[in-house]
């Protein structure tokens, strides 16, 4: 018999039909190499075995959706073109074209504004396309606050390109002179009056074929009529009435619904399969390519089930060092190499007037933990495969997966749509794999969504980051010799790798990254010397990736705290003490901003009065700049801390924010409060668990995250710089969160918190 | 296949689930073509997935078919559009209560089903009732604010 379960005739087959392949010939299997296989077959066998019950008859072919080529004909994705950015459609609206997503971060209204600016239309006439590689150029992926400050300005620069041409058609049109003209409600207009001619007429529908001009000028920021206004976010409505797509939302004609079966330990090989475990559910088919396995199903209930019920046997597996106590183990790794980071100013190791501190810090494993799982469609079809994701980087995706799948990048499109929120890089890369993996095997569009214990569990987390602070006082309460030693795992060139294709024993590259985790781990502030010494390890327990402000974190966590117990032991107050560090007239700003924000009355930390009971409550500061090159803020915060049970309530967090020029200030505040509350949630309450084999921390109950009650009221002020170049927002803010709650709790009771999470029992202890 | 009779947004609808056991979350999503209700957790633990039960909020995650017959199931779409949003959508608009949006259904149906038993909660009132809700976002401040913008109208 050498039907399979794809076909027609709805017989049921004797034992079951499979298909195997090896996994580099899964190009067509279902016209290929088909034949039944015995069960002994199945196990002796590897490649892909796909095992159908055929129960009702076979599925439906194929049919809708257009196939995708990977590049458009006439479309230019030229970064240097301008119409790479822009098109200038029949009706004199505006499309924007950028490889930057706004993963809810308010990225699309901040850069029509930008472009609406230059080009003198209304924004209401600009609509963007993001992160389709047939559409969009390649500006790189959404990540370290790039999307304003690369995205945007590169959008900006080409509509002001857009802009001197549209004035030099407009001035042949007009028979007037280009400096005698201006762009203004979609057309081109003598400044002195007088009729103009609109956009439309002049380019309408056409290319502009044009370089971007570096040099052409951009409107005078005084003159901003868009840039700095609080305009809403297009997408809002559409999410609070349930209508946005989100790619968990998308379907596309055919589709079917698979889970993936990870093992219950993390490096542990599937031995064999019990596929009767899910027979009685009904058109659910098992496919397994090595230890990739996977239930498939019309209806994705029915996968979920035959995910929930499937019985597989996995080897033993225990390669992990355990959560409990990861602090020594990360110290005791083995070390790729040192790196010295900073190192200025001469040490002066034996002067006695210095009074010298030591201190260590410890930022724990973190998930992105989205509260949507990850999840993606892919449709492999041989004259054009599509993808649809809601990765970051829909670009550096196409890249990997063209190599590792062998698929031509030109006959392979990935094409962002929103999901949930995904701080960097959460599972969205592996699901869009594991779909094209299944896509790729069953010849039919698979969308492939996570359960919420494989997003917890599975997803490439933020590595844990120890470190060691040293420094002294000198008798006029400076800086001495400020020494910072940090234990984090080495970047390895290549793309992370991705769990499906790692488990079908695909080959891949094994890099390692988790962004750029050293930055800020030096003081901000005036000292005698500064030594950063980085001690790269070779690894880190679980894969890592790029968790929203990648190691500033807790770089920034360590360097603040620090700050603040050099302070205490100088006896001087901690604004004070900062003010005294600093000449950036920037920074200066931010923290007596803050200060004054928060009612800070300045006297040295601990509180000598803190309220009565057992309810303390303090005051805390914390500064920093983003990178050392970026944003400014100063976060203060107000706290109780309940002595008794070890509670900590963040009453009141007064933010003062300079990210130089303010495109959309309610978009930024936004990014500014979300930054703060999922920050200070990381530091109170989350920690990834693991034992020897597995993840241990997989849900909601295992993973707590801050909710309702415990939202503190935040206050944000903006110092806008119009004339200054913007940087991004959606991290900076996060940077000084959990040292100025760490100093407001020991202002508060005394006690130094320097390991995160600040649970009840480490308050207490 | 069983058939079962449901009553969503004042609609009468008969879908066909070959398990009494399906969640109602996959049943709107998937036969339905009703996507404002999420799938989070699956686990009654983060409120993505909530609807209205008889004008209650409840989790369609954990909430079979076969209990859903006969009684009246209110989800987001039953609310209002983004042309014409109910006073609470309008609110979350207004206040740009969303960063990613994934939650914000959810939130909605929560805090439609606290107003709807008392119309001007406190501050603490709605934290209490949203509780169960999480934002991974961070937009808690927000939410809150739509939320008592309306109670206070
Ligand atoms: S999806 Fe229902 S509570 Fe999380
Ligand atoms: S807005 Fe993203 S989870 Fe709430």
């Amino acid at each position: 018999m050498t039907s399979t379960a794809f076909n027609k005739r709805g017989a049921p087959p004797p034992r079951f039909n499979a298909l195997r392949a090896t996994p580099f010939g899964l190009a067509a299997p279902l016209r290929g190499a088909a034949f039944s296989v015995t069960r002994r077959d199945f196990l002796r066998t590897g490649g892909v075995v796909v095992v159908g019950f055929a129960v009702g008859g076979g599925w439906p072919r194929r049919s809708g959706a257009q196939p995708s080529p990977g590049t458009i004909a006439g479309r230019s994705l030229d970064p240097r073109d301008v119409d790479s950015f822009l098109a200038i459609q029949t009706d004199g609206s505006v499309t924007i074209y950028t490889s930057k997503v706004d993963v809810g971060t308010g990225l699309r209204i901040a850069m029509s504004q930008m472009a609406a600016e230059e080009l003198g239309i209304p924004i209401d006439r600009i609509t963007v396309v993001e992160g389709d590689t047939a559409l969009t150029p390649d500006q790189g992926g959404t990540g370290g606050s790039t999307g304003i400050p690369r995205g945007a300005v590169e959008v900006r620069q080409a509509a002001a390109t857009a802009r001197e041409a549209l004035l030099t058609l407009g001035a042949e049109h007009l028979k007037r002179a280009p400096a005698d003209l201006t762009l203004d409600g979609g057309e081109v207009r003598p400044v002195s009056g007088g009729p103009g001619v609109a956009i439309a007429t002049l380019v309408g529908g056409k290319r502009l074929s044009l370089r971007v001009n570096p040099k052409a000028p951009l409107k005078d920021p005084t003159r901003y009529a868009v840039v700095g206004k609080p305009l809403l976010r297009p997408d809002v409505p559409a999410k609070c009435t349930g209508q946005h797509t989100y790619v968990q939302d998308h379907t596309v004609p055919g589709m079917l619904h698979a889970r993936v079966i990870r093992p219950p330990a993390i490096g542990a090989t599937l031995v064999s399969v019990d596929e009767s475990s899910v027979r009685n559910l009904p058109g659910v088919r098992v496919v397994r390519i090595e230890s990739f396995l996977a239930v498939v199903a019309d209806d994705e209930w029915a996968a979920v089930r035959a995910a929930r019920t499937m019985k597989a046997t996995w080897s033993e597996w225990s390669g992990l060092p355990g959560s409990e106590g990861l602090d020594r183990h990360v110290r005791q790794s083995a070390v790729e190499r040192d790196e010295v980071l900073v190192n200025r100013g001469n040490p002066s190791r034996d002067r006695p007037d210095v009074k010298r501190l030591t201190a260590t810090y410890w930022w724990p494993c973190q998930s992105h933990a989205s509260i949507g799982p990850s999840c993606a469609i892919a449709d492999f079809r041989a004259e054009g495969t599509t993808i649809w994701t809601a990765t970051q980087g829909t670009h550096g995706m196409r890249a990997s997966f063209s190599r590792v799948f062998g698929i031509p990048a030109d006959k392979l499109r990935v094409i962002y749509l929103d999901g949930s929120g995904s701080y960097g890089g959460n599972g969205n890369d592996d699901v869009a794999a594991d779909a094209l993996l299944l896509s790729k095997t069953l010849a039919r569009p698979v969308r492939v969504q996570w359960m919420r214990q494989d997003e917890h569990g599975w997803d490439p987390k933020g590595p844990p980051q120890l470190l060691d602070v040293g420094g002294g006082i000198d008798a006029q309460g400076r800086i001495v010799d400020w020494e910072t030693q940090m234990w984090v795992p080495v970047t390895v060139p290549g793309g992370r790798p991705l769990l499906g294709v790692d488990a079908a024993a695909i080959p891949q590259p094994h890099g390692q990254s988790s962004g750029n985790i050293s930055q800020n781990g030096d003081p901000p502030y005036a000292a005698s010397s500064v030594r950063v010494v980085v001690h790269w390890l070779k690894q880190t327990p679980l894969r890592p990736s790029n968790l929203r402000a990648p190691g500033k974190i807790g770089n920034v966590f360590a360097v603040e705290s620090f700050t603040d117990e050099l302070a205490a032991a100088a006896g001087i107050d901690a604004v004070e003490f900062r003010v005294r560090g600093l000449t950036d007239p920037r920074a200066l700003d931010v923290i007596k901003r803050a200060a004054a924000m928060i009612g800070w009355q300045s006297r040295p930390s601990p509180n000598p009065r803190p309220a009565g009971g057992t309810r303390l409550v303090g005051r805390g500061m914390a500064y920093a700049r983003y990178k050392q090159a970026e944003n400014y803020v100063a976060m203060a915060m107000d706290v109780e801390v309940d002595r008794s049970t070890g509670r900590i309530l963040v009453r009141r967090v007064a933010c003062a924010h300079d990210c130089g020029l303010v495109i959309n200030p309610d978009g930024l505040r936004n990014q500014i409060e979300g930054s703060i509350v999922q920050t200070l949630s990381r530091a109170l309450r989350e920690e990834v668990t693991f034992d020897r084999s597995r993840v241990t921390s997989v849900d909601w109950a295992s993973y707590p995250v801050l909710r309702f009650p415990e939202a503190p009221g935040v206050e944000v002020a903006l110092i806008d710089r119009p004339t200054l170049p913007p940087f991004g927002a959606g991290e900076a803010s996060t940077a000084p969160v959990a040292a100025a709650l760490g100093n407001a709790v020991f202002d508060a009771t005394g006690v130094r918190l320097r390991a995160v999470p600040f649970t009840p029992e480490r308050v207490k202890a | 296949m069983p058939r079962y009779a449901l009553r969503v947004n004042g609609r009468a609808s008969t879908v066909d689930c070959w398990d009494p056991g399906e969640p109602l979350l996959y049943v709107l999503r998937n036969k339905l073509g009703l996507h404002g209700a999420k799938f989070g957790c699956g686990l009654g633990q983060c409120g993505a997935c909530t609807v209205l039960i008889d004008g209650r909020a409840a989790r369609s995650c954990m909430t079979p078919v076969s209990q859903a017959v006969g009684r009246a199931i209110t989800t987001i779409e039953g609310l209002g559009t983004p042309e014409r949003p109910d006073p609470l959508e309008a609110a979350f608009i207004t206040e740009q209560a969303a960063q990613c949006g994934y939650c914000t259904s959810g939130m909605i149906m929560a805090a439609k089903s606290l107003l709807q038993q008392t119309s001007h909660p406190t501050p603490d009132q709605v934290k209490q009732a949203l509780a169960a809700n999480i934002c991974r976002c961070g937009t808690h401040t927000r939410i809150l604010n739509a939320v008592l913008r309306v109670a206070k109208a």
